[in-house]
């Protein structure tokens, strides 16, 4: 808010519009910030290539936040560093489209996708220390983005940093902005890591874990920060964690990730008090505090390694309504509400293609 | 008379003391008391730093205690020898948070769940075998795996197997440090319930350490809440949830994330200042202390 970016904000939106379409006249169909279509990415090991992202496809609209759920080995961060491409080796896109303020990142030749990341898609990852670079001051690693991305001289850019940290609710950021990071509280350290994805006014945020790491307490301040930075600067945020708790409170929809699929997705509200899918069911209803002393309902069994997913649904081994069909067929997607889906064969597909009006039950 | 008291337990680490610099001295646990009664599953919560799992360890003499006494069925079991020590570590066992870094990965899981039974010379080989097969079946795994390694188990199975292994020698006394933060949520219920059922079997009593406030309130009968090596409030869980008293305890409540995306956040944010870190524990009614 106040003072975030002292007065440089049209340099900075001259030259960042570089890599922004000049119009919206050739962004099609949507008017998504971001659009990821039919994802698939496969790690080649082995015989075979194991597939760690299948099929996904979800839309993020501006100052949206999508939080995107999963158990550890679900695919969600997987996910993430496909749509920014900072997957190594032997991990691959394998097919389908992320499409970025209209444009295909897919098809951007590396340099222009270095101008996206920072720029266009900040983010911040759940270990703050190791995303830091440790033997560098925060504030030279807040101005390294604005240098690179060509927002600030080597000059502007402690000023800016200084800002940044402001912006952040670091107290005290003139003093903080020459600390390293190990001189900072984990807390502290993930509000860098948040000045640094922000640096460049991002329209959006990818946040991995942000809060995993961090006390209760400290948690509750990030989440808190991330809201009101996403209010200051309408800012799209891509949410990742398995903490349903941390959803409720941040997210405006919802994407449920079993075994590298979307299984359900839809708005929070929705997707918390009515879930159509058993594995969200089941995730519910497995968090503790229904009855105090009562026995928890768990999820029998364990999530699929890669090497053995089922070829139906991922889920029926552990599914308390599995039927026979489950067993053989991929459940394709359907529909509660329009904006509701669900790929469980317990809701059968309608037969007709959604539309656009209310379409209940 | 309560299964396990400890008394005024205090573990000071001192830091650097070099030529020319005095050592400083971290007070992890500061002058902390409290009793559990058999049969019942004792929660200590608090953050990072604030001294639980510290507290924990010195109660096994995983750490020497600077000072205090931790008495087990009115026994203090800092004033015992090495030998005594050992034998009395039958009784109280520990497990622990990581089932990745826990489990020696050169060890078959039968050779780790044997172990506690060959070191305190209990039974004959084919007796201990027969042991490891019923505790392995007791902690829901499956005896035919009992020739694999560690890494060949899920997270869940591995803590499993950390279970079996403290369960080895029968003890009446449990600490738990963090054992299902390191799981899959699905997962962590799977182990919970395996703990409360096995409470119920085996008439255990545990000390459940831990950050997670919505599991502590899920399975623990009385909570004390540590902060910065001290406890700032003790009582029976429900009551102490229901009327915290002080501004620490507040603090952690309200930060908790609710599940319903409609539901008012009231965050009290934790102001150092408005209390007395040195204000002694109080009797507030019902069994219900805090150091207001």
């Amino acid at each position: 808010m106040a003072g975030a970016t002292c007065g440089d904000a049209e340099s900075r939106e001259l030259k960042a519009e570089s890599w922004e379409p000049k119009a919206e006249s050739h962004t099609t169909v949507t008017d998504h910030l971001l659009s990821v279509r039919n994802l698939t990415t496969v790690f080649d090991v082995g015989p075979r290539p194991l597939v760690a992202v299948d099929d996904v496809s979800f839309d993020l609209a501006r100052g949206e936040t999508l939080g995107l759920v999963g158990e550890s080995g679900s695919g969600k961060s997987v996910t993430a560093f496909s749509i920014l491409r900072l997957l190594q080796s032997p991990g691959r896109v394998a097919g389908g489209q992320v499409i970025f303020n209209g444009r295909d990142l897919a098809a951007l030749p590396e340099r222009e996708m270095r101008q996206v990341r920072g720029a266009g898609i900040g983010f911040v990852f759940q270990e703050p220390m190791a995303a830091l670079n440790p033997v560098l001051r925060v504030g030279t690693q807040i101005a390294e983005s604005l240098i690179v991305h060509g927002l600030a001289t080597r000059r502007e850019a402690r000023t800016r940093a200084v800002d940044l940290l402001r912006a952040v609710r670091i107290t005290d950021p003139e003093a903080r902005v020459d600390d390293y990071p190990h001189q900072l509280s984990g807390g502290m350290r993930q509000r860098v890591m948040l000045a640094v994805a922000l640096a460049c006014r991002p329209p959006l945020v990818t946040a991995d874990e942000p809060t995993t790491a961090l006390d209760v307490t400290v948690q509750a301040q990030i989440l808190e920060l991330l809201r009101d930075m996403q209010r200051e600067f309408n800012l799209a945020l891509l949410l990742i964690t398995h903490d349903l708790g941390v959803i409720a409170e941040t997210a405006d929809r919802v994407a449920v990730m079993y075994a590298g699929r979307l299984v359900e997705q839809g708005p929070v509200r929705d997707i918390l008090r009515a879930p159509a899918h058993p594995y969200t069911q089941g995730l519910l209803a497995s968090i503790p505090g229904a009855r105090a002393g009562s026995r928890l309902q768990a999820i029998e069994g364990v999530v699929p390694s890669l090497t053995s997913v089922p070829p139906g649904c991922a889920f029926a081994p552990r599914c308390a309504h599995r039927m026979d069909v489950c067993d053989t067929v991929m459940p394709p997607e359907s529909w509660i509400t329009p904006d509701h889906r669900v790929r469980c064969h317990l809701h059968p597909a309608p037969t007709d293609a959604p539309a656009s009006e209310s379409r209940t039950h | 008379m309560a299964l396990v008291e400890v008394d005024r337990l205090v573990k000071h680490f001192s830091r650097g003391g070099g030529l020319f610099q005095p050592a400083s001295v971290v007070r992890a646990v500061d002058d902390v008391s409290f009793a559990i009664e058999a049969g019942e599953t004792f929660g200590l919560v608090g953050e990072s730093g604030s001294g639980k799992s510290t507290t924990g360890r010195a109660m096994l003499r995983l750490l020497e205690p600077t000072s205090g006494a931790v008495r087990f069925q009115g026994e203090d079991v800092l004033q015992f020898s090495r030998a005594r020590m050992r034998a009395a570590r039958r009784e109280m066992q520990m497990v622990f948070q990581d089932p990745y870094s826990s489990l020696n990965p050169r060890m078959r899981a039968v050779d780790i769940v044997e172990e506690p039974l060959v070191i305190h010379r209990i039974g004959t080989a084919a007796a201990r075998r027969a042991k490891v097969a019923d505790l392995f079946t007791l902690v829901g795994l499956d005896p035919a795996h009992l020739a694999r390694y560690p890494h060949e188990f899920s997270g869940g199975q591995r803590q499993r197997i950390g279970l079996a292994r403290a369960l080895a020698l029968e003890p009446k006394f449990i600490i738990a440090d963090e054992p299902v933060s390191a799981l899959d949520v699905s997962i962590q219920a799977q182990v919970i319930n395996l703990l409360m059922d096995l409470q119920q079997r085996l008439q255990l009593t545990y000390l459940f350490i831990a950050h997670d406030l919505r599991l502590v309130r899920h399975i623990c009968t009385r909570v004390a809440v540590m902060y910065l090596g001290k406890i700032v409030e003790m009582g029976e869980t429900e009551r102490l949830f229901a009327t915290p008293q002080h501004p620490y305890t507040r603090a952690l409540l309200s930060a908790v994330p609710v599940l319903d995306p409609d539901a008012p956040r009231l965050r009290v944010e934790l102001d150092p200042a408005s209390f007395n870190r040195d204000a002694p524990l109080r009797d507030v009614g019902d069994r219900h202390y805090a150091a207001v």
